[in-house]
């Protein structure tokens, strides 16, 4: 379980202090994919970001399964469970896909393991395998490369920064897929998504709003859902769709 | 032939040896060839006049290969070695050099290895040579390579160069002709750390219509370290020249690129890139989120681009 206590994130904009997060407290209970929406530039990949802790906040607590994990780095709250998929997939000159899946899984994964996550988001896993993670991968392949990581991490909690930012509309339909499977499996454990796209928001069980740094509104998905549709912040996958073909 | 521990050590660190090679080998430790084999189409014999040894590969010799490490384990001791290879048209081998300085004392340890290629028409070579240097005396560890290739019509010559650890100074100087449709195909990958000093220099003339070369560099420059990557290629002829130039910079290390392309001929193709920077916070931050700390990010990251 993920607890959020009256956080707040400033920084320096032109000499004056910028709030980016205003306020935020939020629950996300274990066994539940909670969905963050809200229009862009309303913080959150930046809340995302607090949760992992590549950013920390200027005031609040965060707590992960009762603990104060506030103070702690990016690595010791990986090693916490809690996993993280970039919006932007970060490229490496040298590694390969497999060196990241095994990174990622803690363990000497076999080929053939390392495969099964690869196959889980919709790639052909013995073209892929071997291949650097570098600019030779198309953007969607990346994307769906970093979804894989974090199937291969199986943590508590994960997170993940606009999942459909930049994948093509064939990928998109394998990615919810993934969040199905995911949703079906996940246990003891709990998913949080950043996105604007209807479909995704469908999975959730619960979706939260934040809108200028603060919650807006939240509650179960039948409940916010219907409030939010042909509202700017939801793209509807048709609309994607035609863009991606 | 027995080897002691440390001479065993450096051969599996220079060429991934256990023990005695399979195949053509001539093992020079301390000065002194400590053990030799010629087989039917590869011929090793000593120089007479100079330190060193001739290695004939007889013409159609294929999946053969050679061996000729040399170690180092004697405090101060200066070398200069020439060897050169002669390898027959439609020869396809491979040839493991390599050299393991280990220093525990006060005095210099240097190799200068001077190796000389000459690949008659269609002879493929794909040469790996690996320089190491380990052990805690004051005394330097320095390697000077100076390796020459050259390449008849249609030769093709793969050289993969590795120096990542241990080597306090070397000056690396490789020097290239090809013929018409001849291929060269470079692969370096250095790491400095500490106070060291290395500078590799290529100089490769493209002569014949459709040669080729490409030569890559991917290095790391940590501590104090300083490396100079200065590659030249000069197309005399409708040719294919590309360099390129991929470094990581860390702590105080520091690095000059020196592009240097020369076309003679208005259909010489010759392309320069190089780019140097310090690791990306973002890929830190990435592999942190796979629960690496900092420390393993980095040395995963630079493991992984030196591969």
């Amino acid at each position: 379980m993920l607890e959020l206590k009256d956080i707040t994130f400033q920084v320096e904009d032109n000499g004056a202090d910028k709030e980016i997060i205003r306020g935020v407290s939020l629950v996300v209970p274990d066994g539940k994919l909670v969905v963050i929406t809200g229009p862009n530039g309303g913080g959150k990949s930046t809340l995302a970001r607090l949760i992992m802790g590549i950013e920390r906040p200027t005031s609040g607590k965060i707590f992960f399964n009762g603990e104060d994990v506030t103070e702690k780095s990016v690595t010791e709250r990986a090693k916490m469970g809690i996993s993280f998929a970039f919006q932007q997939p970060v490229k490496f000159k040298g590694l390969k896909v497999l060196d990241l899946l095994r990174l990622a899984s803690g363990k000497r994964l076999s080929v053939s393991d390392a495969c099964q996550y690869l196959s889980a988001v919709g790639l052909c896993a013995r073209d892929y395998i071997d291949r650097e993670l570098n600019s030779s991968l198309s953007g969607g392949e990346l994307k769906r490369i970093e979804i894989a990581e974090v199937l291969a991490r199986a943590s508590k909690m994960s997170i993940f920064d606009e999942p459909e930012a930049g994948i093509d509309l064939w990928s998109f339909n394998n990615l919810i897929r993934v969040f199905e499977s995911m949703r079906k499996n996940i246990a003891d454990s709990s998913i949080v998504i950043i996105s604007h796209q209807e479909r995704i928001l469908n999975v959730a069980d619960e979706i939260v709003v934040i809108s200028g740094g603060k919650i807006d509104r939240q509650g179960a998905k039948e409940d916010i859902l219907p409030t939010l549709l042909h509202s700017s912040a939801v793209v509807s996958s048709c609309a994607k769709g035609e863009e991606g073909v | 032939m027995k080897f002691d521990e440390i001479q065993l050590r450096l051969l599996e660190e220079v060429a991934d040896l256990h023990g005695v090679p399979e195949g053509a080998y001539n093992i020079r430790s301390d000065s002194t060839a400590i053990g030799r084999r010629s087989t039917e189409h590869i011929v090793i014999t000593p120089k007479t006049e100079v330190s060193g040894i001739d290695i004939h590969i007889a013409p159609n010799t294929v999946n053969e290969s050679v061996h000729i490490p040399v170690v180092l384990t004697k405090s101060g001791l200066k070398e200069v070695v020439y060897n050169d290879f002669y390898v027959g048209e439609g020869a396809d081998v491979l040839i493991v050099a390599g050299c393991g300085i280990d220093n525990c004392g006060n005095g210099d340890s240097q190799h200068d290895g001077v190796h000389r290629f000459f690949l008659e028409k269609g002879a493929k070579v794909r040469y790996v040579e690996k320089h190491y240097g380990s052990g805690t005396g004051a005394g330097k560890r320095i390697l000077n390579p100076v390796t020459e290739a050259y390449l008849e019509e249609g030769a093709e010559m793969t050289m993969e160069m590795v120096q990542i650890k241990g080597v306090d100074d070397t000056v690396r100087t490789t020097v290239a002709k090809l013929k018409a449709n001849a291929k060269l195909v470079v692969r370096e990958r250095l790491m400095t750390h500490d106070n060291q000093k290395a500078v590799s220099t290529y100089d490769v003339i493209l002569e014949g219509e459709g040669a080729s070369a490409d030569v890559v560099s991917r290095s790391v420059a940590k501590g104090d370290s300083f490396q100079k990557f200065d590659a030249k290629i000069t197309g005399n002829a409708p040719c294919y020249g590309h360099t390129e130039c991929d470094s990581i910079i860390m702590d105080n290390g520091k690095i000059l690129a020196v592009p240097g392309l020369q076309a003679n001929h208005v259909d010489a193709s010759l392309l320069h890139e190089a780019a140097i920077g310090k690791i990306a916070g973002e890929q830190i931050i990435k592999l942190m989120t796979l629960g690496l700390t900092e420390q393993e990010a980095e040395e995963q990251i630079v493991s992984g681009f030196l591969r």
